[in-house]
C-alpha cells in the first residue's frame, strides 16, 4: 500500500481525484438533484453524513468483520445511515426532502461510498479513514454545489430562490429539465479537457527546442 | 462473497507494486453469520429510535400540508371531517381492514355556525409528462366548485407548471359550475361552466378539468346519499374532526 | 388495460429510466461501447428488474406494513441476495453464459436503475401486474437508452473528435442530446 501523508488524504478527494468530476462516481444523484442549488446543498450534506459516519464504523471494526461478509456488512452500514439521513430530512426540511424524493435512498447505491470503504476505511487507521471521507465527502459537495449553481442559474435566474438576473431574464429552461444535467456535467468535463490539453500543449512547446537545434533543422 | 470491482483507479495503480497481501486466515461459518446478526440488530436498533423521534414530525407535517390544502379549496372552513368512501357510500368510520393512509377519502368542511360548506376531494390522473394529483372544493348543494389546489405534479417548469403558477387560471375555477367545459383564452361566452385553458398547456390544463369532472362523475351519487342522511337528520358524531 | 400500456409506455419512453430519471447511469457510462455488450446488459437488468417486482412487491405485501423503515435494507438484502443466486444459478448452467456476462451481474446488485425501481414500485403502490408491466417498461426504456447510446459511439469512434473532448464528456454531451430527444415523448398518452 502506497504510504501518503495525512494531509494528502484530505485533499485528495476534493480536486484531484473528485468522486464525480474525476472519477465519474455518484453520478446518479449528482445529475438528478442539482438542479437547485438548496437540493444541491441537501444532498451534499447527506452523503457527506453517509461518507463519515460509515467510513467511521468501518474502520473502526474492520478487524471484526470477516473478509467473506465484509460487502454485505459494509452495505449494511451504508444503509442503516441512509435511512437514518432519511428519516432525519423528512422531519427537518420536509419539503425538500420531497424534492430529493428517492434519491437519499440511493446513496446507498453510490458506488462512491462503497468504493470508500473498500478500497481506504478497511485498510487504514480511523483517524485517516475519517480524514479520506470528509475529502471525499467534500469533493462531492463542491461538484454538486458547482452544478447546482450553474443549472439554477441558467435555468431559473436565481440563486438560492433569490433572483439573480431581474425580470428580464429569459431562463434557459432545459437546465433545470433532465437535459441539462447531462449537458452540465458535459460542459464541464469539456472544460477540464481543454484544460488539460492546454497545459499539454504548454508543456511540448516548452520541451520543443530541448535538443534541436532551430525550428527549421525540425521541419 | 463475490469481489464487487473498484473503480478507483489511483488504488490500483498504487497497489500494482506492493507485495501480495497475506491470506486472510478462514472463518467459521458461525462467526460469520454471528457478525452480520449483531451488525443488523445493532442497526435495526438505531434505525427504530430514530425513527420513533422522527415519526411523529413527519405525520403532523403530512397533516398539516392536508389541512392547508382543504382550507384553502373549501375557503376557510371552521373546521372539517373525514370521511371514507366505502361500498355503501361515505363513512365517517374507516372500511375494516384497511390502511387509513392510503384509504379513498373525502372531506367535510364546516363553517363557524357547524354548516357543511362543501366536500374537499382528492383526483389523479396522467397528465403531460406524468401523473398530477390535485385536491378540489365543491359544494353538492348549489353544484359548484369552491376551488382548486394542485398537489403534485411534474409538469414541464415554465410551460405545463402553469396550472399552479398561473393565479388566474387556479381562480378561474371558483364558483364554476360542474360539469366543468375548458375553453381557449378569449372565447369565452359568458357560460358558468367554462375555464380558461392556459394557452401553451392545453394539455395540462384539460387534465385538471377532467379530473374534477371524472371524480365528480364518480362521487356524484355518493355524496347525493350522504346529502340525504345529513338532511334526514343523521348526526355525524363518530368520526374525526380537525380543526383549521 | 391502458393504464398498464400508460405504465409500459411511461417508463420506457416518456420518463425514461436513464434519461430522465438519471438511473442506472453507471452501466450507461461505462458499458456503453459497444452494442453487443449493451444489448445483454439491458437483457440481465430486464430479467432482474422483473424479479425485483416480484420481490418488493411480495415484501410491500405481507413484510414492510409492519416496519416500514426497514424498507431500504430488506430491498438491498434483497436484491444483493438475489443476484447472487443468479449469477450461481447462471454459472451452474451455462459456464458460457456466465463468462459472456462477465463483470455485468455483480455490477448490478451496485446499479441505481434497481434500487430506484423497488422504491419508486413502493411510492406509487403498484399491485403484482402493474409491477411487472412497470419493470418491462422500465427494462425495455434501460435496454433502448444503452443500445442507442453504443451505436452512436461506435459510429462516432471513426470520426474526428478534438482532443479536448476525448473522454466522458462528450458522452454526456451525447446523452444530453438523447435526453433531450425522449423529451419528445410527453404528452403521448393523454387523457
Amino acid at each position: 500500500m502506497r504510504a501518503t501523508t495525512a494531509r494528502y488524504d484530505l485533499i485528495r478527494g476534493i480536486w484531484k481525484e473528485n468522486p464525480v468530476l474525476v472519477q465519474l462516481l455518484g453520478l446518479c444523484p449528482a445529475l438528478a438533484v442539482t438542479n437547485t442549488v438548496a437540493n444541491s446543498i441537501a444532498m451534499g450534506l447527506a452523503t457527506f453524513f453517509v461518507l463519515v459516519g460509515s467510513s467511521l464504523l468501518v474502520a473502526t471494526f474492520k478487524n471484526l468483520i470477516p473478509h467473506e461478509v465484509r460487502i454485505s456488512a459494509y452495505i449494511l452500514i451504508i444503509a442503516t445511515f441512509v435511512t437514518i439521513a432519511d428519516l432525519v430530512l423528512a422531519a427537518v426540511v420536509p419539503l425538500i426532502h420531497k424534492e430529493l424524493g428517492a434519491f437519499i435512498a440511493l446513496i446507498v447505491v453510490n458506488c462512491m461510498i462503497l468504493g470508500r470503504q473498500e478500497a481506504f476505511a478497511s485498510k487504514r487507521p480511523v483517524g485517516r479513514a475519517l480524514l479520506d471521507a470528509a475529502g471525499t465527502g467534500a469533493g462531492f459537495m463542491i461538484a454538486v454545489l458547482m452544478m447546482g449553481a450553474f443549472r439554477e442559474i441558467l435555468g431559473n435566474g436565481s440563486l438560492l430562490g433569490f433572483s439573480v438576473f431581474g425580470e428580464s431574464f429569459e431562463p434557459w429552461i432545459i437546465m433545470i429539465l433532465p437535459p441539462g444535467g447531462f449537458l452540465t456535467l458535459g460542459f464541464i468535463l469539456l472544460a477540464f479537457g481543454w484544460w488539460r490539453e492546454r497545459k499539454a500543449e504548454v508543456i511540448r512547446i516548452r520541451q520543443w527546442p530541448h535538443g534541436v537545434a532551430s525550428r527549421e533543422e525540425a521541419a | 462473497m463475490r469481489e464487487l470491482p473498484t473503480v478507483h483507479k489511483g488504488e490500483a495503480a498504487g497497489a500494482a507494486g506492493a507485495p501480495p497481501p497475506p491470506e486472510p486466515p478462514t472463518v467459521s461459518s458461525r462467526r460469520l453469520m454471528v457478525t452480520l446478526s449483531v451488525a443488523g440488530a445493532v442497526a435495526g436498533l438505531a434505525i427504530v429510535l430514530v425513527f420513533g423521534w422522527a415519526d411523529p414530525r413527519i405525520q403532523a407535517h403530512r397533516a398539516r400540508v392536508l389541512r392547508e390544502a382543504v382550507r384553502e379549496v373549501l375557503d376557510a372552513p371552521d373546521r372539517y371531517k373525514t370521511l371514507y368512501v366505502t361500498a355503501g357510500g361515505l363513512s365517517a368510520t374507516p372500511p375494516p381492514g384497511v390502511d387509513t393512509l392510503a384509504a379513498e377519502k373525502v372531506f367535510l368542511g364546516y363553517d363557524a355556525a357547524g354548516q357543511p360548506i362543501g366536500y374537499a376531494i382528492t383526483g389523479s390522473e396522467p397528465g403531460f409528462q406524468d401523473f398530477i394529483l390535485l385536491i378540489f372544493g365543491y359544494d353538492a348543494v348549489a353544484g359548484r366548485v369552491l376551488g382548486m389546489k394542485v398537489l403534485e405534479s411534474k409538469e414541464t417548469p415554465g410551460l405545463g407548471d402553469k396550472i399552479i403558477k398561473d393565479e388566474e387560471f387556479v381562480a378561474g375555477f371558483r364558483d364554476a359550475a360542474a360539469p366543468l367545459v375548458g375553453v381557449k383564452a378569449g372565447r369565452r361566452t359568458g357560460d358558468e361552466h367554462e375555464v380558461d385553458i392556459i394557452t401553451g398547456a392545453t394539455i395540462s390544463s384539460r387534465t385538471v378539468i377532467g379530473i374534477i369532472n371524472h371524480r365528480l362523475e364518480t362521487l356524484e351519487p355518493l355524496l347525493a346519499a350522504h346529502r340525504a342522511r345529513l338532511a334526514a337528520g343523521e348526526t355525524l358524531a363518530a368520526g374525526k374532526e380537525e380543526g383549521p | 388495460m391502458g393504464e398498464l400500456l400508460w405504465i409500459l409506455i411511461s417508463a420506457m419512453l416518456i420518463n425514461n429510466f436513464t434519461l430522465s430519471l438519471f438511473l442506472g447511469l453507471c452501466p450507461f457510462m461505462g458499458v456503453s461501447a459497444r452494442v453487443g455488450t449493451a444489448v445483454r446488459m439491458g437483457l440481465a437488468n430486464i430479467f432482474v428488474l422483473t424479479m425485483t417486482a416480484v420481490c418488493a412487491w411480495l415484501l410491500n405485501s405481507f413484510v414492510l406494513p409492519y416496519a416500514p423503515y426497514l424498507r431500504l435494507i430488506s430491498f438491498i438484502v434483497v436484491i444483493a441476495s438475489f443476484v447472487q443466486i443468479t449469477e450461481m444459478a447462471i454459472k451452474k448452467a451455462s459456464p458460457r453464459l456466465f463468462r459472456e456476462l462477465g463483470i455485468f451481474l455483480p455490477l448490478i446488485t451496485t446499479n441505481c436503475a434497481i434500487l430506484g425501481f423497488a422504491i419508486f414500485q413502493t411510492n406509487r403502490g403498484y399491485d403484482f401486474l402493474q409491477g411487472i408491466f412497470f419493470a418491462l417498461g422500465a427494462g425495455l426504456g434501460l435496454t433502448l437508452a444503452l443500445v442507442l447510446m453504443a451505436s452512436i459511439r461506435e459510429t462516432s469512434e471513426l470520426s474526428s473528435v478534438p482532443a479536448l473532448a476525448r473522454n466522458m464528456g462528450l458522452v454526456l454531451i451525447i446523452a444530453g442530446s438523447l435526453s433531450l430527444a425522449f423529451m419528445g415523448f410527453a404528452g403521448l398518452f393523454t387523457s
